[in-house]
């Protein structure tokens, strides 16, 4: 048995309804698990790209791609190799802020990390963070002390690099 | 482009699928459905209960290549359907359901899908997990187009069932109708064709095999291939076993038989199984039922394994030489690369073993001290029937008899619930496969208990005219269930006593059909015999004892090599 980790799986998808309940339900029945998935629209205004994260062993994943392929409105499915994409996720993190020290510290963290208070109210802000999701894991551990309200993730979205690309006809 | 009704355009786009059957039961929101069948003249079948309208569907395109067709209501009428259609996607069978649904919009808005309308139900959330194909028609004019996409996916590469929900307004709006469209799916381009290099490693171990085996499942059936596996098994005086639902893929009266292998499997079969040191799979997914505890299956085999599916290979058993493809074209090559290579094995050691367990097993065959033991019934029915004589079952003991005493020579002559194992198919399945071979005998193998959950077809039976046979082996008790309490829970008979309740000949003769009891292996060939002839369905009630087990048996959670016998 191999080791279990997370895999990220990139499949293109017809862009109509039903088909995030067709793929979720089919993770669900066969008893994988999803670590997160991101949808959205792409190039193409009838396809959308689903990124599903996976925990699973070699041979899980291989059935997870093989099961996910027989779906009539999956297109096109492919594991994408984790040293030559890019992944990104954004998360949405509202911190208790009582007094101005917080608020400054916040506001340097978010700084040194490349994020933005994106809004402020009288007791809290909202900080507004971009990357990888072991950069937001940090930025997340460092504002725990502050007090963390409500956290609102994306789940992990990605490419791969290069001129590449997931061609549909 | 026609201008026609949603409704006139499906039961045009059946027309030019060759529809000529629907088993169906009609409701309310499919009644414009219904209101063109009175007169379009495709035969529709009542059934009286819409599992039934399923298994029938199931059992016409297991008899006879061709997709089944079935359809039934919104709501109750469409949750029926659902274990019929479980059934056949287990067991890989084209069945298209039709259902009818609430409207999409309507003047009376809470008569509308999504207000929990009268006789809504969620039947395309429902059976997602359980469908190829499933789909909601929003507007008319889609509906030529995804029938034929229905009917496409559901017979080509690994078939399987395809649903299409129709609310009511989109039955009876009107618009331009093309059936001309094409089918191209981007995301179902079901693979054939074997990658020549597999084939060629195939080819390179099947030579150097010195005990090779082949495990033959249902797609062998499904792609034709009986043929070309007869061809190459002879070529390379390789034995044959056959999972459940391979069963009648190769001639069981061939030397190379083993009959079927796994829980209730010859022990012929689960014995060379693991002797093997190349297993041949074809068309197979490898079910539990079939190999038995995992870590024990063929220890020392190399593993080939043809399927159409991709996702069964590497599901269940890690293979060596893996071939997506469909099993009559890669047997075909893996035989003409053989063909000029192989020398004639006629006498290899690995063939002697195969004829001396075979020749011992046979010696041991039960000694009957009663008449109507159920194998020996079951060996006098194969002697009655003619051999284009189909037999469908019901699930427990008497399928498990009837897989391992009926010798079954032709492919699609064989038909019972595999995967999902539906006690209540056979009799609705034996309905279906008369209809689409009338010509041909058909009999039911049932149990009392299984009977029970679908007797009331008899009605559809005799009001249209499809005469088959039920041989009930009635041991007034859930047999299978009761052996396996008898076996592994210290025989506390909990919840499986029947009552001998009720009186089948009775019963039957309430539905105008025919009822006879029968006390010997005589008046069972004579009955029988007369069942044949009649022309209304005859169910023949074999009382059996409760204390009969079905041997051998493999038990769960056991290798094949764990075999039992009474």
């Amino acid at each position: 048995m191999s080791k279990e980790k997370n895999h990220i799986i990139s499949a293109i998808v017809e862009h109509k309804p039903g088909v995030l309940y067709t793929v979720s339900n089919l993770f669900r029945r066969r008893g994988f698990n999803i670590e997160s998935i991101s949808v959205g629209p792409t190039e193409q205004s009838d396809l959308a790209r689903m990124t599903i994260t996976v925990n699973g062993d070699e041979r899980t994943i291989e059935q997870v791609v093989k099961q996910l392929n027989k779906l009539i409105d999956v297109i096109k499915v492919s594991r994408l190799d984790p040293s030559s994409i890019v992944t990104r996720e954004l998360a949405l993190i509202k911190v208790r802020a009582l007094d101005s020290k917080v608020r400054s510290d916040v506001i340097n963290y978010a700084d040194i990390f490349r994020a933005r208070v994106v809004d402020v109210s009288s007791e809290s802000l909202m900080v507004e963070i971009t990357g990888t999701s072991d950069k937001i894991d940090a930025f997340l551990d460092l504002m725990k002390p502050f007090g963390v309200k409500e956290v609102a993730r994306t789940g992990i979205t990605a490419l791969s690099r290069g001129v590449k690309s997931i061609k549909i006809e | 482009m026609v201008k026609m009704s949603g409704a006139q355009a499906l039961v045009e786009a059946l027309k030019r699928q060759n529809v000529e059957v629907i088993f169906g039961i009609v409701g309310g929101a499919i009644l414009p459905i219904h209101d063109v069948l009175y007169d379009a003249g495709i035969r529709h079948i009542l059934t009286r209960h819409e599992q039934c309208a399923a298994h029938a569907a199931d059992g016409y395109a297991r008899a006879s290549e061709r997709p089944g067709v079935c359809m039934a209501t919104s709501g109750p009428g469409a949750t029926n359907l659902v274990t019929g259609i479980a059934n056949a996607y287990l067991d890989s069978s084209p069945v298209i359901a039709f259902t009818g649904q609430v409207n999409t919009f309507s003047a009376n808005s809470s008569y509308m899908i999504g207000r929990d309308a009268f006789q809504e139900a969620d039947i395309i959330g429902i059976t997602t997990p359980i469908t190829k194909y499933n789909c909601q028609v929003k507007k008319a004019s889609e509906i030529p187009r995804t029938v034929k996409l229905a009917f496409h996916v559901a017979t080509t590469g690994r078939p399987g069932p395809a649903l299409i929900d129709l609310p009511k307004n989109v039955q009876t709006e009107i618009d331009e109708m093309d059936f001309s469209d094409n089918i191209e799916v981007r995301g179902y381009k079901p693979k054939t064709e074997p990658h020549p290099i597999q084939v060629k490693k195939a080819v390179k171990l099947l030579l150097e095999a010195k005990r090779p085996i082949v495990l033959a499942g249902g797609g062998v059936i499904i792609s034709n291939a009986s043929p070309e596996l007869l061809e190459l098994a002879e070529l390379l005086m390789m034995p044959v076993a056959t999972t459940l639902m391979g069963k009648g893929c190769f001639p069981e009266n061939h030397p190379l038989s083993l009959g079927n292998a796994g829980m209730h499997g010859t022990r012929a079969a689960n014995k060379l199984i693991l002797e093997a040191d190349v297993l041949l799979a074809v068309g197979t997914r490898f079910s539990d039922r079939t190999t038995g505890t995992l870590d024990e299956f063929c220890p020392d085999a190399k593993i080939i394994h043809i399927d159409v599916d991709a996702a069964e290979i590497g599901k269940n058993v890690e293979v060596d030489v893996p071939i997506v493809a469909e099993a009559k074209e890669t047997l075909r090559l893996i035989y003409q690369l053989l063909v000029h290579q192989s020398k004639q094995r006629g006498n290899s050691p690995w063939f002697s073993r195969v004829k001396e367990l075979k020749d011992q097993l046979q010696s041991e065959v039960d000694p009957c001290d009663c008449d109507l033991k159920p194998p020996l019934l079951i060996k006098e029915l194969r002697k009655i029937l003619p051999v284009n004589a189909i037999l469908t079952t019901e699930v427990g003991q008497n399928q498990m008899w009837a897989a391992l005493h009926f010798e079954t020579h032709k492919p699609r002559t064989f038909i019972s619930s595999g995967g999902l194992g539906t006690m209540g198919f056979g009799f609705p399945a034996a309905l279906g496969a008369k209809v689409a071979c009338p010509g041909c005998a058909v009999v039911d193998i049932a149990g009392d208990g299984s009977f029970r959950m679908t007797e009331q077809e008899l009605a559809c039976s005799v009001v249209e005219k499809i005469p088959v046979t039920v041989v009930v082996l009635n041991n007034s008790v859930l047999g299978m269930v009761a052996q396996w309490q008898r076996l592994f829970y210290d025989r506390r008979y909990s919840a499986v006593e029947l009552e001998s309740v009720p009186d089948f000949v009775k019963l039957a003769e309430a539905y105008g059909a025919q009822g006879v009891r029968v006390g010997s292996l005589k008046e069972f060939s004579e009955a029988m015999k007369k069942a044949l002839k009649s022309e209304v369905t005859t169910v023949i009630d074999v009382p059996i004892s409760p204390e009969e087990n079905v041997y051998p048996m493999v038990p769960p959670s056991k290798g094949l090599n764990g075999v039992i016998s009474g």
